[in-house]
């Protein structure tokens, strides 16, 4: 480490004021803070000090993402070598997956990052560690066989219009990971939806006749109740689906994570868990499909429901800021999603949606929320 | 009444003004924000997008000229009424001669014709311009500002032609270029109205980041 210390020490003049090569000090400090804690401290006014800055509560996310991400690899290989129908051991499974998920990944750091790093250069403000989470999500949310040339034009379109036209990190008003699937959910349809693009291989035809690349939520949808998987593999996530979405455990193991540190908020994550199993609860009360008709915890264990509970909706950016908030903030992700999936056919996946739908709000709730605290502390104040 | 004023030259400094300003500084959708609806709903397509700058033209023009011609003599308590009454005839006249000449273009525009009569353009110029000007200069005025409306129009819907149909006015230039052989596909998401929404998005902070002026304080 201190050799690799010296060695940027010694280059570093370079990037500085007046330096030769200071048109490219924004990609210098971006791998400068990729190694090193930056210098640079706040310098005036006065701050709350805390070891928690802005790159640990990225990091932390980053490690409670890792069950899901794993799992999500082995799962590429699993349904890959189920539709093809032919035997494979879990590295197999492993290595393929692992080989079709990095080219998502790279060109998700590559594209997110090149953005980042130029809008610091023309603003003038530094490169941070904003992306890195948000680098590791869009993988996760999409088909394994997503044309890289279309990950890559959400990838540009989340990171400006959903990101850097407010002012970069901290100021985006909607989840820059659901802006890039909610792009890519209405431009490349035919990519995004379906029975086939949720296991490698299967739209270009490369699957046997038995095997079905439906995900619980299409089968459901489609009246399908008995082809439905069982509960222990939703739960466990040997299911199509979206790369990290499809395990229940895997996304369970990564909440704990959150939860135990602090990092994503519990009111959030149980009031949209909540807020679903009612919603759904309501729905069999009224049912007459057998879509209305399914247990409400089927609800929270298809498709992606637990993982945007879990990593998108407690995005502290983009959620509601007041406690009380959150809890109505929550509550409306998960009775949205649920009221989307199961009335609206245009619409599988109700998730995604609610969730961008109730970032456009928090800030909303949030104004209700503090006008309604003044009123009650006015009231309470004795007026001589 | 012997001295007579020094008249105007047609295409003095302050004319041009009228002229320029809308199309740039004072653009009535990028600038005012208004008629944002039909720039959502005709931009799908450049032909239709077309047709319907040039029927705005029509409108706007004549519809300045007439309300700056009467001004002197319409009662101000009605103003409003004969605005409404000058607009919607000629919003006839153009919807008329659109079914009559263009009528696969006018099934298209569909409602966003008459739906002129409704474009806060039209009112704002007239009410903020014609009514306190001379009709040479309200001529200019309309003019300038049609023109502003056209082509942030004519600019939204050939980017949404060209990402989500693939086709220039209706031309297949990303078929004769055989892009689709390569894997390529159109960007179904160009077609809905939330991209229109976007894109004259984008054409704001182009112009606002250009001329730092322009932006507002708040």
């Amino acid at each position: 480490m201190k050799s690799l210390r010296k060695q940027i020490d010694k280059i570093k003049p370079h990037f500085l004021e007046g330096g030769k090569l200071h048109i490219f000090h924004s990609l210098f400090d971006a791998l400068e803070v990729l190694v090193f804690v930056p210098d640079r401290v706040t310098s005036r006014g006065s701050h709350i000090r805390d070891g928690i800055d802005l790159k640990r509560v990225m990091i932390t996310v980053f490690i409670a993402l890792m069950p899901a991400l794993l799992f999500g690899v082995y799962n590429i290989g699993l349904q890959h070598f189920n539709s093809i129908g032919m035997e494979a051991d879990f590295w197999q499974m492993f290595w393929f997956g692992l080989l079709k998920f990095l080219p998502l990944l790279i060109v998700s750091y590559g594209v997110g990052l090149g953005i980042e790093i130029i809008f610091a250069q023309i603003k003038g403000h530094e490169v941070n560690e904003g992306y890195f989470v948000t680098g590791l999500l869009i993988p996760l949310i999409v088909p394994v066989d997503i044309p890289l040339w279309q990950l890559t034009i959400a990838i540009v379109f989340a990171v400006i219009i959903g990101k850097e036209v407010f002012g970069g990190t901290g100021m985006n008003i909607l989840n820059p990971a659901l802006v890039a699937r909610a792009f890519l959910f209405f431009s490349y349809p035919a990519w995004m939806s379906g029975d086939l693009v949720w296991v490698e291989g299967m739209i270009d035809g490369g699957a046997v006749d038995s095997f079905s690349g439906a995900t619980p939520l299409a089968l459901a949808a489609a009246h399908n109740i008995e082809s439905m998987p069982s509960v222990m593999s939703m739960v466990i996530g040997t299911i199509p689906g979206s790369i990290g979405e499809t395990s229940f455990i895997a996304i369970m193991i990564g909440a704990a994570i959150l939860l135990y540190t602090g990092v994503g908020s519990w009111k959030i994550i149980l009031s949209t868990f909540a807020g679903g199993f009612a919603m759904a609860l309501f729905m069999n009360l009224v049912a007459v499909n057998p879509f209305m008709e399914l247990p409400a915890h089927y609800h929270l264990i298809m498709g992606g429901f637990a993982f945007g509970a879990v990593f998108m909706a407690t995005d502290p950016v983009s959620g509601a800021q007041t406690e009380t908030g959150k809890w109505i903030y929550g509550a409306m992700i998960g009775i949205l999603a649920v009221l989307i999936r199961v009335l609206n056919p245009a619409f599988p996946e109700g998730m995604m949606l609610a969730i961008l739908f109730m970032n456009v709000f928090a800030p909303l709730i949030d104004h209700y929320i503090v006008e309604a605290n003044i009123k009650r502390r006015l009231k309470r104040a004795t007026v001589k | 009444m012997s001295t007579k004023e020094e008249r105007e030259p047609l295409f003095s400094s302050k004319n041009l003004k009228l002229l320029r300003d809308p199309l740039g500084d004072n653009n009535p959708i990028t600038i005012q924000v208004l008629g944002i609806c039909s720039a959502l709903a005709v931009t799908v397509k450049l032909a239709p997008a077309v047709v319907m700058a040039i029927s705005v033209t029509v409108v706007l023009v004549v519809a300045n000229v007439v309300v700056s011609l009467f001004r002197n003599i319409i009662p101000p308590r009605i103003r409003i009424i004969f605005m409404l009454v000058v607009i919607a005839m000629m919003v006839i006249l153009v919807d008329q001669v659109l079914k009559a000449y263009a009528f696969e273009i006018s099934k298209q525009l569909s409602v966003f014709v008459g739906l002129i009569i409704t474009n806060c353009i039209i009112m704002g110029r007239l009410e903020g311009f014609a009514m306190a000007n001379k009709p040479w200069p309200s001529f200019l005025d309309g003019l300038g500002n049609s023109a502003g409306y056209g082509w942030i129009l004519i600019v939204v819907a050939f980017f949404r032609e060209f990402l989500g149909s693939g086709t220039i006015y209706g031309y297949p230039v990303m078929e004769k270029l055989g892009v689709y052989n390569l894997g390529y596909e159109n960007n179904g998401f160009m077609i809905l109205p939330p991209m229109a929404l976007i894109t004259v998005g984008i054409i704001i902070w182009v112009q606002r980041s250009r001329n730092k002026e322009l932006i507002e304080n708040n």
